[in-house]
């Protein structure tokens, strides 16, 4: 059981009549790639809402690092090491690049609002070894050119990248990555898998919900299938792409 | 001393208030002062706002009624006559610890009445236990919903204080006793310590500022500011954006007290015209025209408008142009008054004057490292 880093257990999730998760159990290995997939409307985002607390499931677990963690409130995951990206960029529009990862620093802070107020030698000292830190982070990225940027005058491909940077300032165990190659061009894709990779030999394992079949097919361990809201595949990419089921759902019949 | 520079405007600030009250010694007009204490009190409430509004992003139409239960409170305290009681033994004790002070009303009636200190700290915390629990329900609520029920909270307070014999209905609580800080120092309305008092209500309003502006500038600061710009992400990125903004509202309203405690004192009474509505829509206009997420703005409008309108420069129509004000710079300068490019004038005065402080505090210790050494 040491080696499951993230379980979901039987999760259902519906809104008016629609299922949109059903009943999905998966687990996620410490230190994988995994890709969540399937059509517009499989449920994908809402399992991720639903691991993220964003959204609160109607039945069924969630358990990380064996503990349950389900219906928790999206800063108390996020404070216990799970970190995530948004299908759209929420980037902290009016801040500057580095302000919006030294805000990805804040689970791991800790001055309150008298701290704050007082701005003691150590609250400050603090606030340093963030500042330090965020730039860190954005250095690895390269991206430290654009530190003092407006994070809204910056381009889409670089935007969700300081969404990366961001998410990796907090430190986390687990990344979710919310369709993070939607709107890049190819190349722009190509560096993001090998970002993507960067980021799990360093430790941190990724599950990530994609409609690119070149960036999933090449960078992952295992995917999962959904489709309306149940799984219907998993297992590596290899035995994904042959899986006549998610050829059916993807091509259609004649292809299958 | 990179940790202190966020502060060289506040010593230019202090700098100014010095210069202003040559200036008006100069002038012969001294009796200006009585407006501008008053009007700092009341840039107290506004800082406070600043913070909820322009940093955290909640509005609240209800500051009025915080800052009434802070003047109301310390008002009811310290007028309060306990002396049928002077035999009993609870207050032969409150006595002895000096919780009591001795004075003597307008008609030279001897009053027992709750230390100016204890009525003060009552007040605060008071105020911060109401704020609590209105805010407990009413933060989760955004956008208009939150204005709507904030709006609610101070009506209710306006018709509590208009009612109640407790707290005067119409006529208000006068006669407050001076407030005694420390040594000579003291919260006095008075003629005699207009100076003394002009000097203390800046100094309340700087030192709002410093630990306001400190706040801005730390790691609550970019969460409030974070939660303004994308509250999900927010969250995401493990901030219990929920307790956050319930801790401005507190602090926004608990400064609001302190204000309204203040000038409580200073005035010697308060009436239910400072709980009205359009006391509140006052405060967020001016706000507004500082800019929003704008505390020096905020703290400069505060005082500036508060001191035209006590000095009767807007006449009866009063109201109506602050509503004016806030129509206006909803249209015209959504981002404040000293945004405008033609007033930026006004900006660079304080910008100067904030950078000439810097070069003189840094010539100093220049030349202090250079004589020790």
């Amino acid at each position: 059981m040491d080696s499951v880093l993230l379980e979901t257990r039987n999760l259902h999730r519906s809104f008016g009549g629609v299922h949109a998760v059903r009943d999905v159990s998966m687990k996620v290995p410490v230190g994988a790639i995994k890709a969540v997939i399937g059509p517009n409307g499989a449920g994908k985002t809402t399992l991720f809402n639903l691991i993220a607390g964003t959204t609160t499931p109607h039945r069924g677990e969630v358990l990380f690092r064996g503990k349950r963690i389900t219906a928790w409130k999206p800063h108390a995951v996020a404070s216990l090491g799970i970190a995530r990206t948004f299908q759209t960029t929420k980037l902290f529009p009016q801040m500057t690049v580095h302000e919006n990862v030294m805000v990805g620093r804040h689970p791991r802070t800790r001055a309150g609002f008298l701290a704050g107020m007082l701005n003691l030698p150590h609250t400050w000292r603090e606030d340093r070894e963030t500042q330090a830190k965020a730039l860190e982070i954005l250095n690895d990225l390269g991206l430290e050119v654009y530190a003092e940027e407006t994070a809204a005058n910056l381009s889409f491909g670089r935007q969700r990248l300081v969404e990366f940077a961001r998410a990796l300032a907090t430190e986390p165990a687990l990344l979710l990555l919310d369709e993070p190659a939607a709107g890049l061009n190819i190349y722009e894709t190509k560096e993001l898998s090998q970002l993507i990779l960067k980021i799990r030999d360093r430790g941190v394992t990724c599950l990530i919900v994609e409609h690119d079949m070149s960036l999933v097919m090449t960078i992952s361990d295992e995917v999962v299938v959904l489709d309306q809201g149940q799984k219907i595949a998993e297992g590596p990419p290899s035995a994904i792409q042959r899986n006549s089921d998610v050829i059916r759902i993807y091509l259609g019949d004649e292809h299958a | 001393m990179k940790r202190l520079c966020i502060h060289y405007p506040v010593l230019a600030a202090a700098v100014l208030v010095v210069l202003l009250h040559l200036v008006l010694a100069a002038t012969d007009k001294t009796f200006y002062m009585t407006q501008i204490t008053m009007s700092a009190y009341y840039a107290l409430v506004v800082i406070g706002l600043c913070l909820l509004m322009g940093y955290a992003g909640q509005i609240s139409l209800g500051h009025a009624g915080f800052f009434a239960i802070g003047g109301y409170t310390v008002a009811v305290l310290t007028t309060y006559n306990l002396s049928p009681y002077r035999e009993s033994t609870w207050l032969g004790s409150l006595r002895s610890l000096g919780l009591i002070v001795q004075w003597q009303d307008l008609y030279g009636q001897e009053v027992l009445s709750l230390s100016p200190w204890v009525a003060f700290v009552a007040a605060l915390l008071l105020t911060a236990l109401i704020a609590v629990a209105i805010g407990l329900p009413v933060i989760r609520l955004k956008g208009h919903y939150l204005a709507m029920a904030t709006l609610g909270f101070g009506l209710i307070i306006y018709r509590i204080v208009l009612g109640a014999k407790l707290f005067g209905q119409a006529d208000g609580i006068s006669n407050l006793p001076a407030f005694h800080l420390v040594g000579g120092l003291q919260v006095n309305g008075r003629a005699p310590f207009r100076v003394q008092n002009y000097y203390l209500a800046w100094a309340a309003v700087l030192a709002a500022m410093v630990l306001s502006l400190n706040l801005i500038h730390s790691r609550v600061g970019r969460a409030l500011r974070s939660i303004h710009q994308s509250e999900e992400a927010a969250h995401s990125l493990g901030i219990d954006t929920y307790r956050y903004k319930l801790a401005t509202f507190v602090l926004s309203a608990v400064l609001a007290a302190v204000g309204g405690a203040l000038l409580t004192h200073y005035n010697g009474s308060i009436g239910p015209s400072e709980v009205t509505v359009m006391k509140s829509v006052r405060y967020v206009a001016i706000v507004a025209v500082g800019g929003m997420a704008n505390l020096w703005g905020a703290m400069v409008m505060g005082v500036l408008l508060n001191f035209l309108s006590l000095r009767g420069v807007f006449g009866s129509f009063d109201d109506a142009v602050f509503g004016a004000i806030l129509i206006g710079v909803m249209l015209f300068a959504p981002q404040g008054l000293l945004r405008v490019p033609r007033l930026r004038g006004i900006l660079f005065v304080g910008r100067a004057s904030s950078l000439a402080f810097q070069r003189v505090v840094r010539g100093c210790t220049t030349y202090v490292r250079r004589s020790h050494g």
